[in-house]
């Protein structure tokens, strides 16, 4: 009905975003039959199977795809709180009704179907936060504007954490962009990221070297204010003070924490993740335990060399090496069957995908269209950065997808819909509500 | 507004740029994580093991032959359920052994297969194969072994046992646990016995279970069966050499002059190579091993390292003649001894007991005088202006022989023996301050001259050839192809001219004619055979103090003397005077060998008989013993 009454509308909606969505679910497809293809089972179609039913969502994606398209693009924004609520109550609904698989109640079971209701709060947590960002007289540095949105974050983060889904959690930690974006002092950011960095190389390192390092990094900046400024010290020697204090309580404190208050298994995962352990008996032995499919991948993905083995000659695939290979792992199955090349070429599609949305999201008019679309964004930047960051034995192992890559209905629809009203709210800004 | 917006496309981008970066070290650059063979997890390989050549003698008599044994196998994770008291039963094992091997085995790998029981007899294989479905977990696996019917030639034939994780790794060839020839021929002709093994990749899952062939097979080979080789030793005369050198120590080589082919390589004492084989094989082997006194695994016709005596004498006869220092007909008178220095004491005494007489040089050989060789030793020495020059030209001369140097032959182990030369006097006596009187028992082959038994026999045939040798070896045949190995069947010359031979020859030939000739008593009736006795003095040192043991016995002769069949270099330890035990041995197996029978049985018994290890060999061991009780 509204197909119709616009007859331009196919010309639009994105392509390019539309065609880089393609390409991702397609190849994704195919590493999903890659890695649990049997040959006993020859029949394409085999709903049995993960690859035959990841068809089956995808034709449901499309679906799915033509009823976001269909809804007027203002729907979004104007029930953007009753789908947050809707999906909350989803969330607190699992602690009566879930099921749990493999320690969390992360799922509703219909039979041989089961639904994870925090893929698709991602996308209504986005909705919400742009519906209140999207106001006019929102204003972040004001504080009670900056607590509602953060308020609005919180409550998934909190439902999710308790099921326990920690990789699902991080996820509402990309907002951070989008605030960034909306004008949230960068300092904090910074800070942020520096005293993570402090504590890294506390532990990486040692105390001397990075008191050493600090304190000269802040001994240069310093100078170079004094040189600016020649009333510098005078005139802030409190903060001066009061920097290099904070570093060595930094420096200490990490190190204490360290040494003496992390549990054994979160230091060994720090040590994996650090490189700390020169024994190689002792690597192996991490490898073994926490580090077992993070090894396990960066060797199927290293051994595809910079062709690949061909599309399901991988013998490290086909031998299932690679734990959680069709959902978590996959991208080791690209990397050993496409080798660098098609691994390069998939994370040059998702790096396309996050700038394509990006640069869509500067054009909108709307407020609410660009802020949306930056929460798409970033949403789709951590999956990415956090998954293939593991995948490349970067990161410790955190249970995140790599969207449209990563078997299961619910990771797919969620971020279809996520993507799919996006490309919606952008095919409707040149007629604005 | 628009600059924070730059803060996640730098994110992106950088994220994108930086995996890959990772994928390009981790698929382009790290070379560690792709040649690991613990990257290869995914492919395994099944082996399909061809059989292993024969090895027969050079009168097609089967040596070592293939024995199929039978390994039981057990995957620890897979036994269920069984009756352990039948199995055990009928494995004739008892409780703690099942016990025991299930945890060896589990500790090893629970998932794969490990040997549960070793070599299982034919009638418990016939048993169990009929119950092995009982059994879940536990199967057989069948394997080669190789049997000597013989029970001959151990140090010749060598043995095979299992790799060790050393070579395995060195070696890409070998797994872990497969058979490899470790000693004597088994070892030199390792790749022609052993053939090919076919390979088969499979792919497996983590579970370590075969899903499927890796790459429709393309890369799977059939297995090429090893080739027979023949050898060129005779087995009767090696039985019989061993049996005449029972209760001795020493070695004897037996070399069919104008083809180099070696007849026989006995070494004494050896053992059974059926002891190499079978259940018990570590706890034979480690008995032999740790036999530190007779040291059987020790060849000695290959390794030992003896001064050659007497027998040396015809090759610094021949250097001398070639050199020109001497003439066939020198005469030279002998009362007795050989005085070599103005000091008392640089005095060589002799037995030729020839009284003044003045003696030729064919005289001189069978009567094995000392001063005639001396004599002619340093006139060849002084025939150029520095004895160092001197030195040097005799030990060329010499080395022509085969000796001092690794002859080439084709078994794994030897000694280089030493012909000493300038150089090696200048590292004893600095700056050149030797004079040719320091080396003088070179001429009667003592002193430094070291060599080895095959060495001795290999320059036995260079005399008997009247000037050259064919190096040495083993192997005739392989698959039925006489070998063209350019190394042996090339003449090698000693460069010495042939007409100076036959004045040797004859000289050996009277050892055995002439009623004052060495080995007269060793004569045998219809064959002319020519030979050399050499007695080599042995000391040890007992508390510090040099102590004279028995004399090693030698005897190096060929037969015929025209177009010689046989050379033989034998060596017994302590056997005395070398005409006492060496040249019966070298002459019976002479005679066994062209005859093929003994005329006299009194004889061949009464070497046989002879026990060194009553007569000498026990009484150095108390002297020993001795020694060892004054350092506690």
């Amino acid at each position: 009905m509204k197909l119709s009454s616009r007859p331009n509308f196919l010309l639009e909606l994105d392509w390019i975003l539309i065609l880089l969505y393609l390409l991702l679910v397609i190849t994704g497809w195919f590493a999903i039959y890659a890695t649990t293809f049997s040959t006993e089972q020859i029949a394409l179609i085999n709903l049995t199977t993960h690859y035959g039913k990841q068809l089956v969502w995808i034709g449901f994606s499309l679906i799915i795809i033509v009823f976001i398209f269909s809804l007027e693009a203002s729907v979004f924004e104007k029930y953007s709180s009753i789908l947050y609520i809707i999906s909350l109550l989803m969330l607190l609904g699992l602690f009566i009704f879930g099921k749990t698989i493999n320690g969390q109640t992360a799922w509703y079971s219909f039979g041989g179907f089961s639904l994870q209701p925090s893929e698709f709060v991602k996308a209504t947590t986005a909705l919400a936060v742009a519906k209140i960002m999207g106001d006019n007289l929102f204003n972040i540095k004001k504080l009670s504007d900056l607590r509602n949105v953060l308020i609005i974050l919180i409550i998934p983060l909190i439902l999710i954490m308790l099921q326990p889904d920690f990789g699902s959690a991080i996820i509402y930690f990309s907002f951070i962009f989008v605030l960034l974006r909306a004008g949230l002092s960068i300092q904090l950011f910074v800070s942020l990221f520096v005293i993570m960095l402090i504590f890294i190389s506390t532990i990486k390192l040692g105390i001397k070297s990075t008191l050493i390092t600090s304190l000269s990094l802040i001994g240069i900046f310093f100078f170079y204010a004094y040189k600016r400024e020649k009333m510098f010290f005078r005139k802030y020697w409190h903060y001066v003070i009061g920097t290099v204090l904070l570093v060595f309580i930094l420096i200490f404190s990490g190190d204490l924490v360290y040494k003496k208050m992390l549990k054994p298994h979160h230091k060994d995962r720090l040590v994996l993740w650090l490189r700390l352990e020169k024994d190689p008996s002792k690597i192996k032995t991490l490898k073994r335990s926490f580090g077992f499919n993070n090894d396990q991948s960066i060797k199927t993905i290293a051994s595809g060399g910079l062709t690949g083995k061909g599309f399901l000659e991988g013998d490290r695939t086909n031998g299932k090496f690679v734990p959680e290979q069709h959902t978590d792992y996959i991208f080791s199955t690209i990397g050993e069957e496409f080798g660098f090349l098609g691994s390069s070429f998939v994370i040059i599609l998702f790096v396309l995908l996050i700038l394509r949305i990006l640069q869509k999201a500067e054009m909108q008019k709307s407020k609410f269209s660009r802020i949306y679309g930056y929460g798409v964004a970033s949403i789709f930047f951590v999956h990415f950065a956090i998954n293939i960051g593991m995948v490349l034995d970067l990161l410790p192992t955190v249970g995140i997808p790599l969207p449209f890559f990563s078997y299961g209905g619910s990771s797919l629809w969620g971020f279809t819909i996520l993507l799919f009203i996006f490309i919606k709210l952008d095919a409707n800004k040149a007629n604005e509500f | 507004m628009h600059n924070k917006g730059i803060i996640l496309i730098l994110l992106t981008i950088f994220s994108g740029l930086f995996f890959i970066g990772r994928l390009f070290y981790l698929q382009i650059i790290d070379d560690s994580l792709r040649n690991n063979p613990l990257n290869n997890a995914a492919i395994t390989a099944k082996y399909d093991y061809p059989k292993r050549g024969y090895i027969y003698d050079r009168n097609d008599k089967l040596l070592v032959a293939n024995q199929t044994s039978y390994d039981v196998m057990v995957v620890p994770n897979e036994v269920k359920n069984i009756d352990t008291l039948e199995f055990c039963n009928i494995l004739s094992i008892d409780k703690d052994y099942f016990i025991k091997q299930i945890k060896k085995a589990t500790k090893y790998s629970p998932r794969l297969a490990s040997i549960f029981v070793e070599q299982v007899s034919k009638s418990d294989y016939a048993v169990l194969q009929e119950k092995m479905f009982l059994f879940k977990g536990f199967y057989i696996q069948k394997r080669i072994l190789r049997n000597y019917p013989f029970n001959s030639a151990a140090n010749v034939l060598g043995y095979i046992s299992q790799v060790n994780e050393e070579k395995a790794r060195t070696n890409s060839y070998y797994q872990q646990g497969e058979l490899i020839g470790t000693q004597g021929v088994e070892k030199q002709y390792e790749n022609v016995l052993r053939g090919v093994k076919g390979v088969k990749f499979f792919k497996r899952n983590i579970h370590n279970r075969i899903i499927g062939s890796y790459k429709n097979a393309e890369y799977d080979t059939l297995a090429v069966a090893g080739k027979d080789i023949q050898l060129t030793l005779d087995i009767e005369l090696q039985q019989y050499g061993e049996w005449l050198l029972e209760n001795k120590r020493g070695g004897v080589v037996a070399i069919e002059p104008e083809t180099g082919e070696i007849l026989a390589l006995i070494t004494a004492p050896s053992y059974n190579p059926n002891l190499m084989v079978g259940r018990d094989r570590s706890k034979h082997f480690n008995k032999l091993y740790y036999d530190k006194i007779n040291k059987p695994l020790f060849d000695r016709s290959l390794q030992a390292q003896y001064s050659p005596g007497s027998t040396f004498k015809m090759v610094n006869a021949l250097v001398a003649l070639q050199e020109g220092v001497i003439g066939t007909q020198t005469k030279t008178r002998c009362y007795g001894g050989f005085k070599y220095g103005y000091k008392e004491s640089a005095f060589m005494g002799c037995h030729c007991n020839s009284l003044g007489k003045p003696m030729k040089l064919t005289e001189a050989i069978y009567k094995s005088c000392n001063t005639y060789f001396s004599n002619s030793y340093i006139k060849t020495i002084n025939k150029y202006t520095t004895t160092a020059e001197g030195m040097d030209r005799w030990s060329n001369r010499v080395k022509k022989f085969g000796l001092g140097n690794y002859l080439g032959y084709d078994l794994p182990v030897g000694q280089k023996g030493l012909i000493p030369d300038a150089n090696y006097y200048n590292r004893y006596y600095p700056k050149g301050r030797w004079r040719v009187s320091y080396t003088i028992s070179n001429a009667i082959g003592q002193g430094e001259v070291l060599t080895t038994p095959i060495q001795l026999a290999n320059m036995t045939c260079a005399v008997a050839n009247r000037g050259f040798y064919y190096t040495p070896h083993i192997v005739k045949k392989i698959e039925n192809t006489p070998i063209t190995n350019p190394e042996f069947v090339t003449p090698k010359n000693t460069d010495i001219d042939s007409k100076y031979f036959e004045y040797v020859v004859e000289g050996m030939s009277k050892v055995f004619t002439q009623a004052d000739g060495t080995a007269y008593y060793s004569q045998v009736d219809g064959l002319d055979i020519c030979g050399k006795t050499g007695t080599v003095e042995n000391f040890i040192k007992v508390n510090g103090v040099k102590t004279a043991l028995a004399d090693h016995s030698i005897f190096i002769a060929f037969a015929p003397k025209k177009n010689p069949k046989i050379a033989i270099a034998v060596f017994i330890e302590n056997g005395g005077y070398g005409s006492v035990v060496a040249a019966p041995i070298a002459s019976l197996m002479i005679e066994k060998y062209l005859n093929k029978s003994i005329q006299n049985a009194w004889r061949e018994q009464n070497v046989h008989d002879k026990n060194l290890f009553e007569l000498e060999y026990n009484k150095q061991l108390t002297l020993l013993q001795i020694k060892n009780e004054v350092k506690q």
